[in-house]
């Protein structure tokens, strides 16, 4: 083994540059090589990743934040006039955004709370021994395989006011045909359910994974003092879980922001502006709107620097949580 | 890891009918929508703009996804995808375990404030830099070429983290020791020690990474047009009314969606695995 590497490397090695040297003393070329390889190669090894993060991720992300205090138009991306505050007070001024504002939220909490609740019940049972475990898992994943685009588009026409599956069912129950796109809270639970439909059982695994996590002692001692099935769930499995829970919360509710393509696809050939009276336009589409139909994209740049803001934001708060959980425990 | 039968409450119960009939009731509600895209697509437009909708197979599958196929530009579409989606993901795991080693193993000046870096803007979503990259592939001229969608995906922060916490439990410390000991370079160390044991780890990150990059959208919305798309930018045109025709938009949609559902099929149980694997050490 020793011989094979040592061979190896010899043919491997570049050959040094100072002339005749190598021939007579090669040892501590070697050794000088080596040390740079260790201390070098790990620099090498991370070069890409950074490279192309700092050129795709970090450059881009700083860049959003001094063009949204230029004028810069679609039809001249490289041109870029100082404006100041301007985008971001026009923004404030215009009755459009606080809508998205209201309306990303509003579907966030229709979206996510459902969503959550109903991935910790379906995780619960999935913790069960079952029969068939892995087919239960993998088709409560496949949601999360059907893309977005195809996903809405089903639900479009399941939604359909007139042929609609939905309205079929609800008639058949002897509920009237419901316009879903055209209502604020009818258009925005219809795009919350396809965001429910999609994501659930990828956070049911997730808390399954925790759970089976939880050590059985904490089972067992709960066990010994008569707590029932129901009493070890609330007692020992969600409390357990609440690193967890607060993880899914975060990172649902960043996805939450940055819902974008099941408003624009549910709205159709006008989707941009998120229904007729832009009663599901998220910021996203917010963002999409003013860049790409308006062509301004330095206020587009000031939306996306306002949603880095809430973003930011989000995760203050949800630091301040953490550590609220820290001490209570 | 020790894994006992006994003893574990929440473990060791059997589920139920009640457990059982609530399990059949959520999987039926993930499934319909797509079988249902399968029915839509194999009608034709007349039949679903009439009470009750169909909740049976038509004859018109395969002239659908043939329409599709050609006039919705899919064929072209999948072969796009397949190839952004492919490179991504290579792209992903390789850089991803190269620097996951790195930092897993291998000591280096700014290591930590590195990871912690790489971590901190893991949770910052892709969509907030659409405008600068916007301004740069306009400004090289690339709209419209795979490029554009490429490059600035090809390598995540998740992956190098996912890669790094796989090896640090994986790899052996002296495995490497060991070999250097013997003489091994850094490269030779990488190939024959950490691609062998990091090779499970690799092939999740890669089905995560392919799945993701199959189903990315903004920014390919932004980047591309409907002359060069790929599956979700042309789903984009069909459900905007680029193809009246609703039986070919859900055989489009249905095109759009098979490969991932194959997959699925074949590797569902480690992606599952994939999935909770990382969501216990993230």
């Amino acid at each position: 083994m020793t011989a094979t590497a040592e061979a190896a490397r010899d043919t491997q090695a570049p050959p040094p540059e100072g002339p005749g040297k190598e021939r007579t003393r090669p040892r501590p070329w070697r050794s000088r090589l080596c040390r740079w390889d260790v201390r070098y190669s790990p620099y090498a090894f991370v070069a890409p990743f950074f490279l192309f993060f700092s050129a795709f991720g970090v450059f881009p992300l700083l860049y959003t934040g001094w063009a949204s205090l230029h004028r810069v138009e679609l039809s001249s991306p490289d041109h870029m006039e100082w404006a100041g505050a301007h985008n971001y007070l026009r923004l404030l001024d215009d009755d459009f955004f606080w809508n998205a504002l209201r309306n990303t939220f509003t579907i966030g909490v229709l979206s996510t709370v459902p969503q959550l609740l109903m991935a910790l019940g379906l995780a619960h049972l999935l913790h069960f021994r079952l029969r068939a475990a892995s087919f239960w898992r993998v088709a409560l994943l496949t949601p999360y395989a059907t893309s977005v685009a195809a996903a809405t588009l089903v639900f479009v026409l399941l939604y359909g006011r007139d042929y609609g599956m939905v309205n079929w069912a609800l008639g058949a129950a002897g509920i009237g045909p419901v316009d879903w796109q055209s209502g604020r809270w009818t258009s925005q639970l219809a795009v919350s359910s396809i965001v429910i439909w999609r994501w659930t059982g990828y956070n049911a695994l997730i808390y399954l994974a925790a759970m089976q996590a939880v050590p059985d002692e904490l089972y067992e001692s709960a066990a010994l003092d008569g707590a029932s099935r129901t009493q070890q769930f609330r007692h020992v499995t969600v409390p357990a879980l609440r690193p967890t829970i607060l993880f899914t919360v975060v990172v649902s509710t960043i996805g939450a922001t940055q819902l974008f393509g099941e408003p624009l696809l549910f709205g159709g050939a006008g989707g941009q502006k998120g229904g007729a009276a832009h009663q599901f336009q998220t910021l996203g589409l917010y963002l999409y709107e003013q860049g790409w139909y308006d062509f301004h994209l330095g206020r587009a740049s000031a939306v996306a620097w306002t949603m880095f803001l809430i973003l930011l934001l989000i995760g203050a708060v949800n630091a301040v949580i953490a550590r609220q959980l820290g001490k209570t425990r | 890891m020790t894994i006992t039968s006994t003893g574990r409450a929440g473990r060791q119960l059997h589920g139920g009918p009640v457990t059982y009939a609530v399990l059949t009731l959520f999987t039926a509600g993930s499934l319909f929508p797509l079988v249902w895209t399968a029915i839509a697509a194999s009608r034709d437009n007349t039949r679903l703009a009439r009470t009750p909708p169909p909740f049976w197979f038509g004859g018109r599958l395969l002239k659908n996804l043939g329409t599709a196929w050609g006039d919705a530009h899919m064929g072209l579409a999948l072969f796009n995808t397949t190839l952004v989606a492919g490179t991504i993901a290579l792209g992903t795991v390789l850089f991803s375990t190269v620097a996951g080693f790195a930092f897993a193993k291998l000591r280096f000046r700014f290591r930590d404030a590195l990871l912690l870096l790489t971590i901190g803007t893991m949770m910052i979503p892709p969509q907030l830099s659409v405008v600068p990259l916007f301004m740069v592939v306009a400004g090289l001229g690339w709209t419209d070429q795979l490029q554009s969608v490429v490059l600035p995906t090809l390598v995540s922060a998740f992956g190098v983290f996912f890669m790094r916490q796989y090896l640090v439990e994986a790899l052996p410390t002296e495995l490497i020791e060991a070999a250097r000991v013997d003489g091994a370079n850094s490269l030779r160390v990488v190939w024959h020690i950490v691609l062998p044991v990091a090779r499970p780890a690799m092939a999740v990150l890669g089905m995560l990474s392919f799945v993701q990059a199959w189903n990315d959208f903004f920014w390919p919305i932004i980047a591309l047009t409907q002359e060069n798309p790929t599956v979700q930018v042309a789903l984009t045109g069909l459900g905007r009314g680029y193809v009246p025709d609703q039986a070919v938009v859900m055989a489009g949609a249905l095109l759009g969606t098979l490969p991932l559902l194959l997959a699925f099929t074949l590797f569902g149980r480690q992606i599952v695995g994939g999935i909770m694997q990382g969501a216990v050490k993230g």
